[in-house]
This record gives C-alpha cells, sequence and structure tokens, in this order.
C-alpha cells in the first residue's frame, strides 16, 4: 500500500465515524489471516455452519452459483468460481496478481472516513476481489459469506469490486455469526466500481448474534450508462449497526437504486442510511426503505440525494411501522438541489398498522395477532426490482425468510 | 319440530362515536332463509353489519344477537367467524404484499382444519376459474388496484374458500357491470344453497342494498326496509321493492303503518 495511505490512516486511527455509537474497538480481538484451513468448497463445512449460511441466502451446495467466497474471522476459508465470465478471488491475491489492483483502493472510500477504515487499512488483510470481464452477463450471482466463528472477534473485510465495461454482475452476500458467538465486531470496507454500460446487483442480508457492533463503508462510482442495485435486509436483533453508503452516480445516464428492509428487534440500534452524489448528466437514484420497529429497539434510516447537475432525477422512500411503545423510527430524509432543472423527491410516512387492515382480516377469521402478523410481513415483503428472473425468486425466498421471524 | 331459527337480533341498539344509530332492532332469520335488507344512505345498514361482526367502534348498548343458540353479542370478530358468520364487504381494504392467494389459503384451511400450505388446493383453483381470475390475478396483493368488479368477484371467491353458515352481503352489485352482476349472482346463489330445495338449503343470508338490482337473480324470502336506525317495514320482498320504486322509501313506510 502507499506510504501516503498509511500515513492517511494512522492519523484517522481515534477518528470518530459521524453518525452511530462509538465502539471500543480495543475491546474486540483480531484473528490472523491464516487461522481457518482453506476448503475447495462450502459442501465441506460443518453442518452447523452450513445452517447459519443458509439463513443468509448462501447456499452451502453453490448450486445456481457462479462462485463462492467465504471468510471466516479473519481467513479466506473457500474461494471458488466457476464462471469464465468473473474473476473471484482474496483481495491480498489479487494486489498480487494484478498490479493495478492497488488503483481502485481507497477511491471509493477513503480510507481516512473514520477509525472503522483505518483498522481495515492497518490490520491483517481479508476481504474479497470480483471483477466481471468486459461484455459479459453472467446470470448466476457470486455468493459470499463473512463469518464470525468466535466470540470477541473484530473481522475486517476490504472488498473490491469491478464491473467491466458492458458487464453485468450480480452478488449475494450473507453475514452471519456461529451460534455459540455472542459479541463481536465487523468493519467490511467495500468499493464498487462500475465502467461504461456495467450492471451490478448487490443483495446483502445480515444475521448477527445480539451483541455484534456493525460497521459497513460503501462506495459506489458510477460511470456512464451504468446501473447499480443495492437490497439490504436485516431483521435479526444485532447490537449496533450503522452505515451510509454512497454512490457517486459521476457518469452519464447512471442509476443507484437502494431498497432496504429493517425489522429492529430487542434492543438493536440500525442505523442505516444511503447517499447519491448525481454528478453525471441525466443521473437518477431512487431509495426505498421499510422499517418496522419491534420491543426496544431504534431505527434511524437516512436518505441524502445531492442533485449537483441539472437533468438529474432522484426519489427517497421511507414507510415506517412503529410496533411497540418503547420503540422508535426517526426518518431523516434529506434533498440536496444545487443545479437547474433538477427533481428531487421524498416521501416518508411512519405510524402504526391500519385497523381496517386488521379487521378486515379478522372477519375472515384471522385472530387479531395472526392478522397483525400477516399485514407486517406483507409491508416488509417489497418487490425487487432489477433482478434476473431466477435470482429475483431466490431473492423472494431469501426476504420471505428473512422476515420469518418479525 | 326442529329448531330452524339461525339467528336472533332482539331489541338491538348501537351506537358509533357516543351516537345511537341503530334502535330496537328486531331481526329473525331462519336457516335455509334469505332477507334482504333495504333503506336508504344513512339508515344504518352499515351499522348493522359492522356491529354484527363486532367491530370496536359499532358499540351495542341494548339488546343482544343470537347466532346458532350462542349469545355472540360480545364474542370478538375472530369467534363469530369461526362459529359461522360471512361477510362480503362493499368496499374491504387493500393490503400491500398480502396476496390474494395467501388470503384463500388461510380461509380454505380454516375450514377444514388442513395446515396451511404455500399452494393452493385444486378445489380453490376451481373455484377461481369460475370468477375468472387468472393464476397470475391470484399473486395480486388484495384489494389493490382491483377494478370494483374485481374487488366482488373477490370477496366472493374468499367466501367459497370459507363455506360460512349465514353470510352477509354489504352492497355486492354496487360498482359491478351487467354481466358480472349475473356471474356474482350465480355464486352466491350456490353460497345460499338456492340450488337446493327450500327445505334443505342450510345456508341463509342477509343482502344489504340500496337499489334492490341484486334481486333479479337472487332469490329472498322476506325484505326489511330500514329508516332512521329501525326496521320500519317487512314483508314479500317483490311487494317492497315495488312501493318502493312508486313512492320511495319514505312513502313505503307509511304504506306499512308501522309508524
Amino acid at each position: 500500500m502507499l506510504r501516503n495511505t498509511l500515513e492517511r490512516a494512522e492519523k484517522a486511527k481515534k477518528k470518530k465515524a459521524a453518525l452511530g455509537e462509538d465502539v471500543d474497538i480495543e475491546k474486540f480481538e483480531g484473528e490472523e489471516a491464516g487461522e481457518h484451513e482453506e476448503i475447495e468448497s462450502l459442501k465441506e463445512l460443518p453442518d452447523k455452519y452450513q445452517k447459519s449460511l443458509l439463513k443468509v441466502g448462501v447456499d452451502p451446495s453453490e448450486a445456481g452459483r457462479a462462485g463462492s467466497f467465504l471468510q471466516v474471522d479473519q481467513s479466506k476459508v473457500c474461494s471458488n468460481c466457476q464462471s469464465e465470465a468473473i474473476e473471484l478471488m482474496g483481495l491480498p491475491q489479487a494486489l498480487e496478481k494484478y498490479d493495478w489492483v492497488k488503483d481502485y483502493m481507497w477511491n471509493a472510500v477513503p480510507v481516512d472516513t473514520d477509525k472503522y477504515t483505518a483498522k481495515t487499512a492497518l490490520g491483517e488483510p481479508g476481504g474479497y476481489f470480483i471483477r466481471s470481464l468486459p461484455g459479459t452477463k453472467e446470470v448466476f450471482p457470486i455468493q459470499a459469506c463473512m463469518f464470525i466463528s468466535d466470540e470477541k472477534v473484530a473481522q475486517t473485510a476490504h472488498n473490491i469490486i469491478i464491473a467491466e465495461e458492458n458487464s453485468e454482475l450480480h452478488i449475494i452476500t450473507g453475514c452471519s455469526t456461529g451460534s455459540d458467538v455472542q459479541s463481536a465486531m465487523h468493519v467490511g470496507v467495500s468499493e464498487f466500481y462500475l465502467k461504461k454500460g456495467a450492471k451490478i446487483t448487490f443483495t446483502m442480508v445480515h444475521n448477527w448474534a445480539e451483541q455484534v457492533e456493525v460497521r459497513p463503508r460503501t462506495g459506489v462510482i458510477l460511470d456512464d450508462d451504468t446501473t447499480y442495485i443495492s437490497n439490504y435486509i436485516l431483521t435479526s436483533p444485532v447490537n449496533t449497526i450503522q452505515t451510509y453508503p454512497t454512490a457517486y452516480c459521476q457518469g452519464e445516464n447512471s442509476k443507484v437504486v437502494f431498497q432496504s428492509i429493517l425489522g429492529g428487534q430487542k434492543d438493536s440500534v440500525l442505523d442505516a442510511g444511503s447517499r447519491a452524489i448525481l454528478t453525471g448528466k441525466n443521473s437518477s437514484a431512487e431509495m426505498i426503505t421499510r422499517a418496522v420497529s419491534k420491543d426496544e429497539s431504534q431505527i434511524y434510516t437516512r436518505g441524502h440525494l445531492a442533485g449537483k447537475s441539472p437533468d438529474v432525477r432522484g426519489h427517497l422512500e421511507c414507510m415506517g411501522l412503529v410496533l411497540s411503545d418503547d420503540s422508535l423510527i426517526y426518518s431523516v430524509p434529506e434533498l440536496e438541489g444545487s443545479s437547474t432543472d433538477l427533481e428531487l423527491s421524498h416521501e416518508a410516512a411512519v405510524g402504526k398498522i391500519a385497523e381496517e387492515e386488521v379487521l378486515y382480516l379478522m372477519s375472515r377469521g384471522l385472530t387479531e395477532d395472526e392478522a397483525a402478523s400477516m399485514i407486517v410481513k406483507g409491508f416488509l415483503s417489497m418487490d425487487i426490482a432489477g433482478l434476473p428472473p431466477e435470482l429475483a425468486a431466490e431473492t423472494k425466498r431469501m426476504i420471505d425468510l428473512s422476515i420469518q421471524g418479525m | 319440530m326442529v329448531v330452524r331459527l339461525l339467528l336472533e337480533i332482539t331489541d338491538l341498539a348501537v351506537e358509533v362515536n357516543g351516537k345511537e344509530i341503530l334502535k330496537d332492532i328486531d331481526l329473525y332469520i331462519d336457516k335455509g332463509e334469505t332477507h334482504v335488507l333495504l333503506g336508504p344512505n344513512g339508515s344504518g345498514k352499515s351499522t348493522l353489519f359492522m356491529a354484527m361482526l363486532g367491530f370496536p367502534k359499532y358499540r351495542v348498548i341494548r339488546g343482544e344477537i343470537i347466532f346458532k343458540e350462542e349469545d355472540i353479542t360480545n364474542m370478538t370478530t375472530t369467534e363469530r367467524v369461526e362459529l359461522g358468520l360471512g361477510v362480503s364487504f362493499q368496499n374491504p381494504p387493500a393490503i400491500r404484499g398480502v396476496k390474494l392467494k395467501d388470503l384463500l389459503n388461510i380461509e380454505s384451511s380454516k375450514k377444514g382444519s388442513k395446515p396451511a400450505s404455500e399452494e393452493l388446493d385444486p378445489e380453490t383453483i376451481a373455484l377461481a376459474e369460475k370468477l375468472n381470475f387468472s393464476d397470475q390475478f391470484l399473486e395480486r396483493d388484495v384489494n389493490l388496484g382491483f377494478s370494483g368488479g374485481e374487488v366482488k368477484r373477490s370477496e366472493i371467491l374468499q367466501l367459497l374458500a370459507q363455506e360460512p353458515d349465514f353470510i352477509m352481503f354489504d352492497e355486492p352489485d354496487s360498482g359491478v357491470d351487467i354481466e358480472n352482476v349475473e356471474l356474482l349472482a350465480e355464486e352466491i346463489n350456490v353460497l345460499l344453497d338456492k340450488d337446493k330445495k327450500p327445505g334443505l338449503r342450510e345456508k341463509s343470508g342477509l343482502l344489504i342494498t340500496h337499489l334492490g338490482y341484486i334481486l333479479n337473480f337472487v332469490g329472498a324470502n322476506t325484505a326489511h326496509v330500514l329508516m332512521d336506525g329501525r326496521i320500519a317495514c317487512s314483508g314479500d320482498p317483490n311487494e317492497i321493492l315495488e312501493d318502493i320504486r312508486k313512492e320511495g322509501f319514505k312513502g313505503c313506510v307509511e304504506c306499512c303503518g308501522i309508524h
């Protein structure tokens, strides 16, 4: 890594994040990169791990997947790819293989963003490298899993994803913890680069243990005529999550879609936003969030649309249901227009389940609880647009599975 | 003599937001009978419908409702439905993300204590086809963007899946084109055992309508006219309809001479 980058990281080592509760990183222990043995395929994993993976949409049979990547704690445990259209490997291997990979490091996410990015840069290497080759369209997704197997582990990952010109790439990521883990920390830095005419869909399911601190840091850089679609699903209890992916729509006609399904349970604090900086001519952004808060959970849903050139469009939508008196949904939509002829809008509604709907279902024989649960699941099960049919069906299954516990 | 009485509403008074809407309602419906409830807008027809369902806003302040020899006056909506009450709403709410198919699955499973499954049973699929619903339509969110006719057909389809013993239809023909009224009427007749001889009919119904057009296709034993929260007149449906057409609701009630 460039000395300048390391110096910047060093200076940011104690820099608190702009949002979210400050996590005492020292409370957690870093693991070594070679701690866990490598395997050829996810099928070799012990049954109990396989089950955890399935819950977050990562299929250990690897059926219908272009490739699979698994990081356990800090070790790359599995990396295989059947598709000729895609290169998949650990980031350290990619840096060794290609001299140019280093030029993609820390462009979409500044290394001195906060102490979490700094720790990722300065600590043990980890994370994946995914690259779709020019002109290719692989319909099967790459599945990637970040797994924490031990108590008190601080896991970091730095992921670089590149879609070359006119290529299409689909990724499913699942993040999870072993069933005996209670407390841990995960920092995932993900940098996406979409070249002219490329498309990436990125669907992420989180299922952490109840005392895990999660700090993803994501940046997306979009060139001309590109589309980036992000789907984020979190419905299980966690200690705190703070994430605010930023898309830089620099290219003409670039388009970004962020869709999030957030279910707050127990005393989880979810702080999830998305930001789009629209500088490319005719670029557009759409953000849709469905949030449901139960128990003592707190959900902060943020959105920031910054229109900086003419003819850009953005829409932000957040719908929330507050199901308990002790929970909270705090919606913060921000629109920033600094050019003429742009169109930015937002729509937010936070409220309760409509009584009329509950009574209607009760008139069909459902109990009040059954009716409320059916309405909440319906509310969260939004249709995810932009995926190929097989992946859409798979994603629907992932969402259905995730919202079962709500 | 076998007891044929299915529903007894005696001296019922209902208030909504502190205002007494229904007063002294007496209504008796036998097994196998279909009654029709007529009345101008605002006369209390919908209030009776909602009160029969036990919706919280509709507070019974006097009287009782006996259904199948059980006092249901204080039962929850769910308990009443479990006992065999069915309803078709005039304007049911749309529920985002809840598919018509999911509802049908639950309804048919509640009836036969079958476990609810992901896929519809062949019987329900056949019913849907009879009502001109495609597989794709069943995948739609219930009532979301449905046309007037689709709403009514979906309500009837759900009732067919439920097979209740007593059904209230709130304006089943409003907003439906003529072709579809006949189709709906055909299924309403099935729901009310009209294909059986009168003495063998087990199912009963109450048709709530202010125009009475549906009566051209569904036969009724008795008609009641609701005015200002009271049943002002009861009798032969054809005669009463004729009177209403000639004299209006007010004139009809005066003819009855109850007031």
